[in-house]
């Protein structure tokens, strides 16, 4: 074999793994990406039911309702619109009436939020920044809400 | 006035570090052995000096001297002396404490032991080593002091964050800063050789150690970080391909490439080039990784709120130290004589095989985590790239990748034998058909995938026995001569089988726990069962306990099998830290064998009823185990004498290089 041909082998080699590298990225990107959503967007969009998405805002005070089997109904806004979410499971620590939070799911036919991930935050005054930017948008936000950002908390760990 | 030294020392570190950046290079440049030889006292001299400002943070928050302002942000004088301690760095400032630490650690370990390495080669190394250094020096002085003081000193610090008071603090962040900043050696090293235009296959000898130790490390940190995310999080998973987690996961992909090339250009002289880009690469992948997790760009279950303008200070030593060393890079590579080709079936090609595989997987990984980064910055448009993102890329990509992995290390050099190489991994491909078909066998209902998941775990824990057996000879020779064979086997021949044994261990826990895991959520009050694979959970009731600086609820659970068989008692609980106002749910774990059983607590509703997720974990253990196999594989292989730092002159070698070759 010569020098050329073991040259081109390796090559050609290492170009088909790359292609086919770069063929599973584009496919899972057509597939599994979420894109992020604020309960104005989700209203001026006209996401169709079934796609998956995320959406984040407040938690409305007054909103949760508790039901059987850890079955609950709560309302997201950004303060211009809410919409209704349903989540059965165990809510993560940091969930509360009048703070920040993201769900995932989809929306039912009717407009329901049917959420199957409600995302957990380490800090108690941190506020997922597609939350916070989303308030930015609608006008809502409080300089409270991102009090602690500018003090030196910083997290080691992971 | 402990801080304020601290703090003075740092600045004289900085002083050195910018000293050891510029004298050696000079020196090397008008070959001068006065500056050159003013690189290994430097070094030694700013670890000192960063030492005593590490010791000088330490001690205050050992002291709890809370008028030191991340003292007080960060620790309270209730917790015991273990937290108080790690929460040195766990905190942003602190952190980057350990990583300078860490970083000028290793340089003094070349300073030190690097004897036998060529001077000129040693005292630009050492020399890079610093310009990283004197970077995050400054970026700790000038954006992330730990030393400043409050005016009026607090009685009380605001405590940490409950999350980071465990254990795992004392070994995740300081293994995982091993491992990223161990990198930094081989980056160096690549930058030294650029910059002197000429490597040869020794200088993959001087570097292996290095990237081995740092691999070790890391493959240890990423697992115990796993470890402590599964158990601390309360959601029983242990890797969510966060942004965070891809962060170091990145650079083991690469340093694992560079690991295995390495051993190509030692051996055989070739893909010097592409292993000087991978030691590049692997110290990028690094610093983007401390970048990611330190600026705070990244939206992640991990965030914490941080400062952009440490992001900004980051990104330019990323800009500068990514861009300058790859442009380098471009500039120099070309002078680098070429090494030998080979055979596509050789021992060589099935390393290329393997670095192909793993850069590429290291490559989507990448996409994946900066995508919505970059999309977001275009169009505005945010995105969440998850877990169905990274099974679908990295997936079958790593499939492959393990098939062909017992291959390697049965070909020879040069030109090897594929052919003879499947037919002594026979044993190992029916072992597997075996397991595939009993697994097939007795499942009912799990995924289709999930037997030859376990077919490959198994084939690839066979393969690394074969190739012990086949280099002892075992079953083929008397028993004695074997095990003498078995003795005089190089180390790094053990490494290796061990190593990729503890590969197939993890990935059998992987597809195990995937597959076949269980679990349930419900609401209980006092008195009532559930059940879990063959288990059954009686809660008994709530009870309150007080810790040293926390309030905790307890629940107490009667763990039986369902046919009766008392097993023992579960506690889980939920911790409520009044200095953060912070609750935190304690998971409560029981072994059985290699599986474990899993329980934590939601928050309590108002009409007595408890939420509980409870799992049933089978193999789980296995996850991590692997990776200590993996660890001891790489501790093996170190403890090779052709790669032992300060190992005797090429010459001194040479005399029992037959020896170890005919042993191949």
């Amino acid at each position: 074999m010569t020098r050329k041909r073991r040259r081109l082998i390796l090559i050609g080699g290492a170009l088909c793994v790359l292609a086919v590298a770069v063929g599973l990225m584009l496919n899972a990107f057509r597939d599994s990406i979420v894109f992020f959503n604020s309960p104005t967007d989700v209203a001026e969009k006209h996401i169709p039911p079934g796609t998956r998405i995320r959406i984040g805002g407040l938690v409305k005070a007054g909103s949760l309702v508790r039901g059987d089997d850890l079955k609950i109904r709560f309302d997201v806004t950004d303060g211009n619109r809410d919409i209704a979410v349903a989540y059965q499971g165990v809510l993560p620590d940091l969930f509360r009436e009048g703070q920040g939070v993201v769900a995932e799911g989809a929306l039912d036919s009717g407009g329901l939020f049917d959420a199957d991930t409600i995302l957990a935050k380490h800090d108690e005054n941190y506020m997922p920044k597609e939350v916070a930017d989303a308030l930015k948008k609608s006008g809502r936000w409080k300089d409270t809400y991102g009090q602690r950002a500018a003090m030196p908390v910083g997290g080691g760990g992971k | 006035m402990i801080a304020e030294l601290g703090h003075f020392a740092l600045m004289l570190a900085l002083g050195l570090a910018l000293i050891q950046a510029t004298m050696p290079i000079v020196g090397t440049r008008s070959d001068d052995p006065t500056l050159i030889s003013v690189a290994a006292p430097a070094a030694l001299a700013q670890f000192v000096f960063v030492a005593l400002a590490f010791a000088a943070l330490a001690i205050c928050y050992v002291t709890s001297d809370f008028s030191v302002l991340n003292v007080y942000d960060n620790s309270n004088s209730a917790m015991p002396l273990l937290y108080r301690l790690t929460s040195v760095w766990g905190n942003h400032e602190g952190s980057m404490m350990l990583w300078v630490f860490i970083l000028v650690l290793f340089g003094a370990l070349v300073a030190g032991f690097g004897g036998n390495l060529p001077a000129k080669l040693k005292a630009n190394a050492l020399a890079v080593q610093a310009w990283i250094a004197a970077a995050f020096e400054l970026f700790i002085l000038t954006t992330s002091n730990p030393f400043l003081r409050i005016v009026d000193a607090p009685l009380e610090g605001r405590d940490l964050n409950p999350i980071l008071q465990d254990t795992g603090l004392a070994f995740h962040p300081p293994l995982l800063y091993l491992g990223y900043v161990g990198f930094s050696i081989a980056f160096s090293f690549a930058i030294a050789a650029l910059l002197e235009g000429r490597i040869d296959a020794a200088w993959a000898r001087w570097v292996r150690p290095w990237v081995l130790v740092a691999w070790m490390c890391l493959t240890l940190g990423i697992a115990g970080g796993s470890y402590w995310a599964y158990y601390e999080l309360g959601w029983g998973g242990y890797w969510f391909w966060d942004p965070v987690e891809n962060a170091s996961l990145m650079p083991w992909l690469a340093g694992t490439a560079l690991l295995h090339s390495a051993v190509v250009m030692e051996k055989r002289g070739a893909l010097k080039v592409w292993t000087i880009l991978l030691a590049i690469l692997a110290f990028s992948l690094s610093l983007i990784g401390t970048f990611l997790v330190r600026s705070g760009v990244l939206t992640s279950v991990h965030a914490f709120a941080t400062d952009p303008r440490r992001g900004i200070f980051i990104l330019a030593i990323l800009v500068a130290f990514i861009g300058g060393a790859l442009v380098l890079y471009a500039w120099r590579a070309p002078l680098l004589k070429q090494g030998g080709l080979f055979a596509p079936i050789s021992r060589e090609g099935a390393l290329v095989l393997n670095n192909l595989f793993l850069t590429c997987a290291c490559a989507t990984v990448f996409v994946g985590t900066l995508y919505p980064l970059a999309l977001e910055a275009l169009t505005e448009e945010k995105i969440s790239v998850g877990p169905p993102f990274f099974n679908a890329t990295f997936g079958p990509l790593f499939v492959p990748l393990l098939v062909i992995m017992p291959f390697g290390p049965l070909l020879g050099w040069k030109r090897g034998d594929l052919l003879g190489a499947a037919q002594r991994l026979l044993a190992a491909a029916f072992i597997a058909a075996v397991v595939v078909a009993a697994t097939f066998a007795l499942q009912h209902g799990g995924p289709i995938l999930a037997p030859f998941g376990v077919g490959l775990a198994l084939f690839v824990m066979a393969g690394a026995v074969i190739d012990l057996a086949e280099r002892t000879m075992i079953l083929r020779i008397p028993i004695g001569s074997a095990l003498r064979r078995a003795v005089g086997l190089p180390r790094s021949a053990w490494g290796t089988a061990v190593a990729h044994f503890g590969i197939g261990v993890t990935l059998l826990g992987i597809v195990v726990v995937t597959a076949w895991g269980a679990e349930r959520i419900a609401a209980l009050r006092p008195g009532e069962t559930v059940d879990i694979a063959h288990y059954r959970l009686t809660f008994d009731g709530m009870f309150n306990r007080t810790g040293p600086n926390y309030r905790e609820l307890v629940a107490h659970f009667t763990v039986r099998r369902t046919n009766g068989d008392l097993l023992g008692s579960m506690e889980p609980s939920r911790r409520t830290f009044p200095a953060r106002s912070m609750a935190t749910t304690e998971a409560a774990l029981m072994r059985r064998g290699m599986s474990q059983i899993y329980l934590s607590l939601g928050d309590p509703s108002g009409d007595g009823a408890v939420p509980v997720r409870l799992y049933f974990k089978p193999l789980v253990l296995l996850i991590w185990i692997g990776a200590v196999i993996m660890f001891i594989g790489g501790g093996l292989s170190l403890s090779d004498r052709r790669l032992r730092v300060g190992a005797p002159r090429p010459r001194a070698a040479k005399t029992q290089a037959p020896a170890l070759q005919a042993a191949e």
